[in-house]
């Protein structure tokens, strides 16, 4: 059985069972309690779990991400959040020297089973500081797992297998997407971390994306339906580890590859999947591989100017034409 | 919010000044002039937010006015002033126009940062306007560091680095106050403490809620401030900048204020009594500029109408001037992100 639930409540639901499950998780971070999150997400949850689990903190992300990744290594089950991950830039000293490398450096004597999560991407005209995508600054980090998925039922499943992660996990959400809906089993189950999901198969070209950026892809897919061309499009769903074989095995059918992607180009997710792809599929390759990024500047606050800068379905298609030698 | 604390401090305040603390009828006008062009200007925004011709996060400082006005009359035109994303009224103190203003907020092309920052960056280094910054607190050391070029330089200068009562408790703050004090840089500190940050009051973050004494553990020298009496302000920054000049390092004033809006537009502010915001209302410092001055006879009735007249007309030009402005052509996304003009961008 299923039912529509918006995205916001699907990842409250991982949150609360997995509360409910284990007596270690805790959820920490900015008005995420007496206020039921900026973007609510944790409606509620203080109401049931009381101030000792779902606790407020002052603006100090440095400070409380430690104090988690403390918290972590000393056999709790911390969820962290960030109001969003342009202010997780300040506790990357704790996320990246430190969650990500406590396992390596102790040998194996601590863990750090941590969950950092929060919006990240451009969400309407926000401008040059709160527009920032992710996916690629953590992913770079051996250590961290990265997460970037918007599907309410996905993100769910996602957010409860990284809550149950020993390795610390970093989730990526969607400011503008939070209120989307779709359906979500009323069931338990959890998502497997590192398994991308083929959302349209099609035979002509492969459409790889993430996060918010899957609903430009899948409308341009449509559109390019029209015109003859079906098009195969997978949503990652995790970004770190990545699920390479997944793209290799939709490009070894199609011959083609766009990846549409929002963060920016140089040493984006894109390059990455790019040089797989031409090393583990370069005989089946037809058309080099192409990418949509979001322009490789800061995003500014003008609307004609957001416009230019991040892929839409337009450019996508315009793009796919590209790599399938038609006329634009 | 502890606003008990606050009354005290304002009692005692109000009967001192009003005329006889020796400030004339020009600050009396110049202040309400300022303060007035601030209110209307957000009012105006908040209508315009409402017709959807201003978008993204929008906070306003309404409430607040009385902070820029008494820190602006109190310092030079050379010092420098850095603040956070609440910022609309300490550009307009700062002499940016209504006019580009109000058209950055529309985004367009006449806007004072040619519609690239929107409501919380606006910037001009002609009037030392160091901006408007989003992320909280950063503009804690961005602002000690200007203190630093101006004593590097050997000016007279001092930069005022201005934060809200959550940024107070970003790490930054003692980073910046400890190497602040030791080098003696010439930064005057100013906590614009409203009583929340976003739905948490202050009380709720820390156990010390007088947020002058953050600097004790380094020996600077702080004070409460009324910040809803441009008068109050005028005088405690005028002193803080007196010590500041004569070489003996940082200040720091809380400004004791509140905010009558919501967090931003989106915010509903529920975490509040109306009772609350209702007293501070009554003691609003455009209204009690109003009262004062006539009171002790500064100014007339008249002085004030032609003000207001004054205010109206600039804001409804500048709504005139941002509705008739074009939007930034596509192309300027390439422009200002490097001083380089031939920057190789990966344009694929
Ligand atoms: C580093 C960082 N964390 C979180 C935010 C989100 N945020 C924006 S304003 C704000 C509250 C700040 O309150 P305060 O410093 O008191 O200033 P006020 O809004 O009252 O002027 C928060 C949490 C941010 N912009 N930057
Ligand atoms: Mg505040």
């Amino acid at each position: 059985m299923a039912r529509k639930l918006a995205l916001r409540d699907a990842l409250r639901e991982a949150m609360v069972e997995e509360m409910r499950r284990d007596e270690s998780v805790f959820l920490m971070g900015e008005e995420v309690a007496e206020y039921d999150g900026a973007y609510k997400v944790s409606k509620g949850m203080l109401e049931e779990f009381g101030a000792k689990r779902v606790i407020d903190t002052p603006i100090a992300e440095l400070g409380f991400a430690g104090i988690g990744v403390g918290a972590a290594m000393n056999g709790l089950r911390p969820i962290v959040e960030f109001m969003t991950w342009n202010f997780a830039v300040l506790a990357f000293d704790q996320i990246v020297n430190n969650a990500a490398k406590t396992l390596s450096q102790s040998a194996g004597n601590f863990k750090c089973p941590i969950v950092f999560r929060g919006p990240s991407g451009s969400a309407g005209q926000l401008a040059q500081q709160h527009s920032q995508t992710f996916e690629s600054w953590m992913a770079n980090v051996p250590g961290l797992k990265v997460i970037s998925c918007v599907d309410p039922a996905d993100a769910k499943g996602l957010l409860k297998s990284a809550i149950r992660d020993d390795d610390p996990v970093c989730m990526m959400e969607s400011e503008l997407l939070y209120g989307f809906e779709d359906e979500v089993p009323e069931e338990e189950y959890l998502v497997p971390i590192g398994v991308a999901a083929v959302r349209r198969q099609g035979s002509d070209v492969t459409l790889v994306s993430f996060n918010k950026m899957m609903y430009p892809t899948l409308e341009a897919a449509e559109e390019l339906a029209k015109e003859g061309v079906e098009a195969e499009v997978i949503d990652l769903r995790t970004i770190r580890p990545i699920d390479y074989q997944t793209v290799v095995n939709s490009v070894k059918k199609t011959n083609r590859l766009v990846v549409i992607d929002e963060s920016w180009p140089l040493a984006g997710v894109s390059s990455e999947i790019a040089y797989a792809i031409q090393k583990y599929a370069f005989d089946y390759l037809d058309a080099p591989v192409t990418r949509v990024n979001a322009a490789d500047t800061s995003l500014p606050y003008a609307p004609t100017l957001v416009e230019a800068y991040l892929p839409n379905a337009e450019k996508i298609v315009k793009a796919v034409k590209e790599v399938m030698y038609m006329k634009a | 919010m502890d606003t008990t604390a606050n009354k005290k401090k304002t009692t005692s305040r109000k009967s001192s000044k009003s005329g006889k603390s020796g400030f004339g009828k020009e600050m009396y006008l110049s202040w309400y002039e300022l303060m007035l062009r601030i209110r209307k200007f957000e009012e105006r925004a908040l209508m315009m937010y409402g017709q959807q011709k201003i978008r993204g996060f929008c906070h306003v400082y309404i409430g607040q006015e009385a902070v820029a006005a008494g820190l602006e009359s109190a310092i030079r035109p050379e010092d420098a002033v850095v603040t956070a994303y609440r910022q609309h009224g300490i550009a307009l103190a700062r002499g940016c126009s209504s006019d580009e203003c109000m058209a950055e907020l529309f985004g367009k092309k006449t806007g004072i940062v040619k519609g690239k920052g929107g409501s919380m960056h606006f910037f001009s280094a002609e009037h030392r306007y160091f901006g408007g910054n989003g992320i909280v607190g950063a503009q804690i050391p961005i602002g000690t560091g200007i203190g630093f070029a101006e004593k590097y330089k050997g000016t007279d200068n001092l930069c005022v680095t201005m934060f809200g009562d959550g940024a107070a408790r970003q790490g930054s703050l003692h980073e910046s106050f400890n190497m602040a004090m030791s080098w003696k840089l010439p930064v005057l500190y100013i906590v614009e403490n409203n009583g929340y940050a976003m739905g948490t009051s202050v009380k709720r973050t820390s156990n010390v809620t007088e947020l002058y004494k953050l600097g004790q553990s380094y020996d600077m020298p702080g004070e409460p401030v009324d910040g809803m009496d441009p008068a109050a302000v005028h005088e405690a920054v005028t002193k803080a900048a007196e010590h500041i000049r004569s070489g003996k390092g940082p200040f720091l004033l809380e400004m004791r204020t509140y905010r009558y809006k919501g967090h931003s537009v989106s915010d509903p502010a529920k975490y509040r009594t109306k009772e609350e915001v209702q007293e501070y209302k009554e003691r609003d410092p455009i209204k009690m500029i109003e009262e004062a001055t006539l009171k002790e006879s500064l100014a007339t009735e008249e002085d004030l109408k032609a003000i207001q007249d004054k205010i109206k007309q600039e804001i409804a030009d500048a709504v005139k001037f941002a509705e008739e402005s074009e939007f930034p052509d596509p192309s300027e996304l390439w422009e200002d992100n490097y001083v380089q003009k031939d920057y190789p961008f990966i344009m694929d």
